[in-house]
């Protein structure tokens, strides 16, 4: 409480330049490293770093100026973004992980809403990311839509084929509405499957986006550089994480956040103050799996490929568990939770077999000593102190 | 004191569980502007009077008259919006949430819910949310002025006492017509009880013909504040009248202490 009353709005800006700057070399790094004692090494300084930095209240310091200048922090996140973006204009693999990163991140956005916030677990988020990327393959493959367009369809596409699930999600409560979603991502992947018009098991071809008449797949060279054709898809990715992660900061910071928290946490004083439950969590699930529709359509679009095993129940699970992991209902944690769970795999490959388990118990120490998440949510402050 | 119209009238009002009858061909009537005392043994149905009130329970058969409108069958937010708001007998307070989001929800009736409003149009949100803060503050300020300052700490941080005080400025926020109050001094000294009852009065002088209906067992809290007092037991209405009245009369001694030796 003290130290709130020192961090002026220009140390506190301060602060975040320096986090951002840290935290931007700290992944360079990461992404870069491909030895596996390099790797070792930027995990066993990120443990200590995370230790020593709670133990002089270095994370405290950086916590509250953030919540004093919001604003600046999520433009130095952007900035992060695009400097690691820039960092890797021709490395076609770390960009191709990044927009994973970006893009499992946004339809985590959207789980949030329904799981974090509503209070309504959903199992199949790889099912509605996947729905986005087909109806973005066949759409994009057998109709002149302008692409952007096709992206945002894509998205409704999900929504309304999840409203299919309204019912009985909303009939049941609790564990018995997780199994209906569980249900349901098995039912996606097994039609998509058997339908042979949707390509089957071997999956569909997605074509390359086409941006206001630039084809994105050409590449191109800047400057006499050869620029990766990933790194617009990237800054794409980077663009829909930005907007919907605004949306949804907006939305928790709202009367909607606010409705939205009281049905989970007390359905019965809910009703009983004119809230309409079933409103809310059809508003929450729907605009969830749009958000998961149009992050699946996009990055349909980046792998120029889709395939049944793409979007399994596996998958679901590791959406949640990047919710989970972050803090569930703090979209800040969303990234370093969607980098441990995509990322540190890939950079594990060296022990081959043993990654997932290595991982795996990675994220059970990291509940074990943080059971709220990596960054646990917030009490809710609609606006920031103005600057004093 | 004052025999205003008559805000509620209830009517060979009928609530059965099973084989259980909880209330009894209950016929009653609140008054604008009355403090209503409900008094009962345990289990003789207050609580779940208030519950088929405020429409959380369906009512096996009889009516209640809201201002001359059958409110029976009507949906808790229905019942809500026509000016009935209510405590909970146990807190039943959001605790993750802060002591302004728990109040502030209180008035959902008059805030508006659209995406376009509070995603994309966030200065105007921000002068309706500027409105609500100085609401919630002028109301806090009644009943406990140290809790303005802790406005945005989440509830679960504060004692029993400051929570009832916070499930009571909710059901103020939207200035109904109607509050039911479920045993608020239940777990408080006779001292905050009293400061509390205060503080309602104090409100109800501001708000125009607000009817209160309290259930409680101090006696003294009955005393001092009931304009009326309705006596329950098994569901059935035993005795009804001013204190003094109800406390001389022999069915209700009967149902407190028992069959006289």
């Amino acid at each position: 409480m003290k130290l709130k009353e020192t961090m002026t709005p220009a140390k506190s800006a301060v602060m975040l330049s320096i986090t951002a700057l840290v935290l931007t070399v700290y992944v360079w790094f990461f992404l870069h490293a491909e030895s596996q004692i390099s790797i070792a090494i930027l995990l066993v300084a990120a443990i200590l770093a995370v230790i020593l930095s709670r133990r002089f209240g270095a994370t405290l310091l950086v916590e509250q100026s953030a919540a004093r200048r919001p604003r600046l922090s999520r433009w130095l996140a952007v900035g992060c973004g695009l400097a690691l973006i820039a960092a890797f204009y021709s490395s076609h693999f770390v960009l191709l992980m990044l927009c994973g990163v970006l893009l499992y991140s946004t339809a985590c956005l959207g789980l949030t809403v329904q799981f974090g916030y509503s209070g309504v677990a959903n199992f199949a988020g790889a099912a509605f990311f996947g729905i986005g990327s087909y109806a973005t393959a066949v759409l994009a493959s057998h109709t002149a839509i302008p692409h952007v367009l096709v992206i945002f369809i894509s998205g409704v596409i999900a929504a309304v084929i999840g409203s299919l699930l309204l019912l009985p999600v909303l009939r049941t409560r609790g564990h018995y509405a997780a199994l209906v979603t569980i249900a349901f991502g098995i039912l996606f992947k097994t039609f998509i499957e058997v339908n042979d018009v949707l390509g089957g098991p071997q999956g569909l071809q997605v074509p390359g986006m086409n941006l206001f008449g630039f084809s994105l797949n050409d590449g191109f060279s800047l400057f006499g550089l050869e620029i990766s054709f990933y790194v617009p898809y990237a800054l794409l990715s980077l663009a829909m994480f930005a907007g919907v992660y605004a949306l949804v900061n907006a939305l928790e910071r709202s009367w909607v956040g606010l409705s939205m928290d009281v049905v989970r946490t007390d359905e019965t004083a809910a009703s009983t103050f004119g809230l309409h439950i079933v409103r809310w969590k059809v508003i929450a699930f729907t605009m969830g799996n749009f958000f998961a529709g149009i992050a699946g359509g996009l990055y349909g679009m980046i792998i120029a490929f889709v395939a049944p095993n793409n979007f399994t129940f596996g998958d679901s699970l590791l959406m949640l568990s990047i919710v989970i992991l972050g803090g569930l209902g703090n979209i800040a944690g969303l990234i370093p939770a969607a980098m441990i769970v995509l990322i540190l795999p890939e950079k594990l490959q060296f022990i081959q077999e043993y990654r997932f388990l290595l991982y795996a118990s990675l994220v059970i120490v990291i509940l074990l000593f943080r059971p709220q998440g990596l960054l646990p949510r917030k009490t809710r402050i609609f606006f920031a102190k103005k600057g004093s | 004191m004052m025999a205003g119209q008559s805000l509620i009238s209830v009517d060979k009002l009928t609530m059965r569980f099973g084989g259980l009858t909880a209330l009894d061909e209950l016929s009653m009537t609140v008054h604008e502007g009355e403090i209503l005392g409900l008094l009962g043994p345990n289990g003789s149905g207050k609580t779940t009077f208030f519950n088929v009130l405020t429409g959380l329970y369906k009512a096996s058969s009889g009516s209640i008259f809201l201002d001359g409108e059958n409110i029976l069958g009507k949906t808790p937010q229905e019942i809500y919006r026509n000016g009935v708001a209510r405590t909970f007998q146990r807190s039943r307070l959001s605790l993750s949430l802060t002591v302004f989001d728990n109040i502030v929800i209180g008035d959902y009736q008059h805030m508006q819910h659209g995406l376009i409003f509070n995603l994309l149009r966030r200065k105007a949100f921000r002068a309706e949310y500027d409105v609500y803060v100085e609401k919630v503050k002028a109301l806090l300020e009644i009943f406990s002025p140290p809790l303005v300052d802790r406005l945005f700490e989440p509830v679960d941080s504060f004692t029993m006492i400051d929570r009832r005080r916070i499930e009571v400025c909710r059901a103020l926020l939207s200035q109904p017509r109607l509050l039911l109050l479920d045993e608020p001094s239940a777990g408080m000294t006779h001292d905050e009880t009293d400061e509390l009852m205060q503080d309602i009065l104090q409100v109800r002088r501001k708000l125009d013909k607000l009817s209160v209906v309290l259930i409680e067992h101090e006696m003294n809290v009955i005393e001092r504040i009931t304009d009326r007092c309705v006596v329950l037991n098994y569901g059935k209405k035993i005795a009804e009248g001013s204190y003094v009245e109800i406390t001389a009369d022999p069915y209700v001694q009967t149902a407190y202490l028992g069959e006289a030796a």
